[in-house]
């Protein structure tokens, strides 16, 4: 379930520790638009010091060679430090909570499924299910195919988030 | 002591060293022209804002500081985006201060808001909008220092009324760590191991071409440059952003390459087995075609900003770090393989003898590679043909304008024709002597830049050479010149028409003339000068040529404006074809019969 799918090897995670301060999401977003660059996915966050935030941008690595946008990226005075990370380098997360309508009959069947995911029903109505799951983005796809298989009223995923993977030395 | 925030503005100018800015008061900066009248400062006010930027840019490119504009919110600062983005793709120092409405009426669509900072984006090296008055010497300070460090560029410091209006205990920033930039850290040392890396490769060379950029000028390394030129005997060519940064006299000097470059300098990189890249960047109109640039040549390129280092061509050697650093230790590096410096060898094609038994007595001799080179500079000099009665030939204006003037006049340029002409026909001995727009290509630069170029270097000479079409686009600023006594000199090769594009539309639109055509007496120049406060004459025939320069060159008390009447229909060559291969080079048709097979 975890091994990288077909496109997978155009992405590359850049892990981008900026200054917290205004305009600087606007600052990233505006040179990869003027550079030609992709964006796959982007995740804001605070960190611990509140002077910082990171970005974790997937990048599509087909649009521009990464060392450029690296660099690029890096020219920007806000841009304190970033790290790349090689997907096989790096353990990833991404959230997806989706509403899915199911009757009385299914219902039972996809709390199973769910549960097979490790997911979690955070909501319940009528005749709705609003489910969560936090897993490697390959998971997520996987857990989003099945989903299909009812009729999905709402679905958000957050993007991924991610950290490099430890050595055994660390 | 308690200070207004426009009063900390001034003084943290001040403090700067800032000793004259260009610009026009309004509503959103008011509060800062009133200090204005009780500082050191010279303020230059300027007849539109877009004069102010270029004035900035003119007086950063002369002297080295960073150009100072201040301007008001709305139109006043969306008339200098043209500077900047023009300075920002020529790596010119400028710290651009724009009133903002208040800080409460940002965002509502007040009178002259403008997004100031969203608008510059892109086109600026970092942009600040100050919310509070005790940040700005901070801002201000961070603004010279990111302008004028690393690779140089354009700042912009948006400053709302109310900030300008409030109070705030006055300090200076005494160290980096004050600056609040954590993320700015230019990498100015090379890696060593890469320059001994380089050393290796220039030392195996047989075709070698120093390839010269502007980066070299900001880097301040043209001693440095000549150094390593004379040591190795290597050929050099100076892009349009270098010319002057080694001399054209010198032997090993090919001139300028590129779309218009001559023959020599362009064919020379194209079958060069090493090209030194010191501060230049690939641009397209240096390589033409990337895929067909110089085939057979290894690369080691050299540059403050890391993100240039493979963004169109792989180097086999990358080295990031400021030009003169790098130059310096490329020459000891070649020092410790055996090449001494050597007087006797300087000046000449082979460069310093190598030490007997050292490394370097090894290299490859170039003796062929000079003489092909030699070769090409015979057949192929810069070449027009003298037109028939008394039609005047631009090139001969800037040749003549060139032979009557002192070798460290200040020329600057517009964009076209006249831009190509003077970069090939003047004759540049010293760094910063050449004003131009390169990578943006400003019409209209060259007025207000020679302006600004005056203000900071005013005991040089000053000529601008413009088109008709550029002069036209900012021709006010000499109002500006007039009024402040800023004695700069203008002589506009006018052909009547938008030139260069006139003549794309010749050569690749089949004669098609849209829109080109400008009529060599509307405007009248000379009344338009004296309108304007300056001295105006005309030329029209060869003969006159030399006697209007030696009058413009005798005055020296206010603006001269002389309207020489040029061919209308001459183009500039060579030229290599937009997207075509630098081998597709095209001469001079006088001259195409020669051309070699290749
Ligand atoms: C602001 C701006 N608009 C348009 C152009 C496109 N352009 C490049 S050269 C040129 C003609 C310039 O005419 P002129 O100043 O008379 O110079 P010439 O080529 O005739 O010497 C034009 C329109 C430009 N470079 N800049
Ligand atoms: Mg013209």
């Amino acid at each position: 379930m975890t091994s990288p799918g077909d496109g997978e090897a155009r992405h590359h995670i850049l892990s981008v520790l900026v200054e917290n301060k205004a305009g600087v999401l606007a600052r990233v977003a505006g040179l990869f638009s003027r550079r030609g660059f992709n964006i796959f996915s982007l995740a804001v966050a605070p960190t611990d010091d509140e002077r910082f935030s990171r970005l974790t941008i997937v990048v599509d690595v087909e649009s521009a060679p990464l060392e450029q946008i690296v660099q690029q990226l890096d020219k920007l005075v806000n841009v304190v430090s970033i790290s790349q990370l090689a997907p096989e380098a790096a353990v990833e997360r991404e959230l997806v909570l989706a509403t899915v309508e199911v009757d009385a009959a299914h219902r039972g069947e996809i709390i199973e499924l769910i549960g097979v995911f490790r997911g979690e029903v955070v909501n319940v109505g009528p005749d709705r299910l609003t489910v969560m799951l936090a897993d490697d983005p390959d998971t997520v796809d996987d857990f989003e195919r099945l989903l299909g298989g009812y009729r999905i009223v709402e679905l958000q995923r957050t993007g991924r988030v991610a950290l490099p993977k430890l050595k055994y030395a660390d | 002591m308690k200070l207004t925030g426009a009063q900390a503005l001034i003084k943290s100018l001040e403090t700067q060293g800032v000793e004259v800015m260009f610009g026009l008061p309004g509503g959103a900066i008011l509060p800062v022209y009133d200090p204005i009248l009780d500082s050191s400062i010279r303020h230059v006010l300027v007849r539109h804002e877009q004069g102010a930027g270029h004035m900035a840019e003119g007086y950063a490119m002369v002297t080295g500081r960073a150009g100072v504009a201040m301007v008001t919110s709305g139109p006043g600062a969306t008339n200098v985006v043209t500077p900047l983005s023009n300075a920002y793709m020529d790596s010119t120092p400028l710290v651009v201060i724009t009133g903002q409405v208040a800080t409460s009426a940002i965002g509502s669509d007040a009178f002259q808001e403008c997004d100031i900072t969203g608008v510059t984006m892109g086109i600026t090296k970092h942009n600040w909008l100050v919310k509070r008055a005790e940040d700005i010497p901070r801002t201000v300070a961070a603004a010279f220092h990111v302008a004028t460090t690393g690779r140089p560029g354009p700042v912009l410091v948006d400053l709302p009324k109310d900030v300008s209006n409030a109070e705030m205990d006055w300090y200076w920033p005494t160290s980096e760590a004050d600056l609040d930039l954590p993320g700015y850290h230019p990498r100015t040392e090379g890696d060593p191991a890469a320059i001994a890396e380089a050393v290796e490769l220039m030392l195996a060379a047989e075709r070698p071409v120093l390839y010269v950029g502007g980066g070299v000028l900001k880097a301040r390394a043209a001693g440095a440059l000549l150094e390593l030129a004379e040591r190795t005997g290597f050929p050099v060519v100076t892009t349009l952003m270098a010319r002057g940064a080694f001399p054209d006299s010198h032997p090993l000097c090919l001139g300028m390459p590129g779309m218009h470059g001559n023959y020599t300098a362009v064919t020379a990189m194209q079958r060069a087995d090493l090209l030194v890249s010191l501060g230049a960047r690939f641009d397209d109109r240096v390589t033409g075609r990337v895929s067909a640039f110089a085939p057979s040549a290894k690369v080691i390129h050299v540059d403050i900003d890391p993100a240039e280092i493979g963004k169109v061509r792989v180097p086999e050697v990358g080295i990031v770090g400021d030009c003169q650093r790098v130059v310096e230790r490329l020459v000891a590096g070649l020092e410790a393989a055996g090449l001494a410096h050597d007087a006797a060898a300087v000046r000449t094609d082979t460069g310093a003898k190598a030490r007997p038994g050292s490394r370097a007595a090894d290299r490859p001799a170039r003796d062929a590679w000079w003489a092909q080179l030699r070769a090409w500079q015979q057949e192929f000099p810069l070449h027009y043909e003298d037109g028939a009665g008394d039609t005047l030939k631009p090139q001969m204006v800037v040749e003549a304008l060139r032979d009557l003037s002192s070798p460290d006049t200040v020329v600057v340029a517009g964009v076209g024709q006249h831009q190509m002409w003077a970069s090939q026909y003047w004759r540049f001995e010293h760094p910063y002597t050449w004003v131009n727009s390169g990578g943006a290509g400003t019409m209209g630069f060259a007025v207000p830049a020679a302006i600004g170029a005056k203000v900071g270097r005013p005991e040089k000479t000053v000529w601008a050479i413009d088109g008709d079409g550029c002069f036209q686009m900012t021709a006010q600023e000499l109002v500006t010149a007039a009024a402040e006594r800023i004695p700069v000199k203008v002589a506009i090769l006018n052909n009547a028409y938008l030139g260069m594009v006139r003549q794309w539309q010749e050569m690749f639109y089949a004669e098609r003339y849209s829109e080109v055509y400008l009529s060599p007496d509307l405007p009248d120049y000379v009344k338009w000068a004296e309108a304007m406060g300056c001295v105006g004459f005309r030329a029209d025939s060869p003969e006159e040529v030399g006697p209007a320069i030696e009058k413009a060159n005798a005055i020296d008390d206010r603006p001269v404006v002389v309207d020489f009447r040029t061919d209308a229909f001459e183009k500039v060559f060579p030229m290599v074809p937009a997207g075509g291969s630098n081998d597709d080079i095209v001469v001079h048709p006088a001259q195409s019969p020669n051309r070699p097979a290749r």
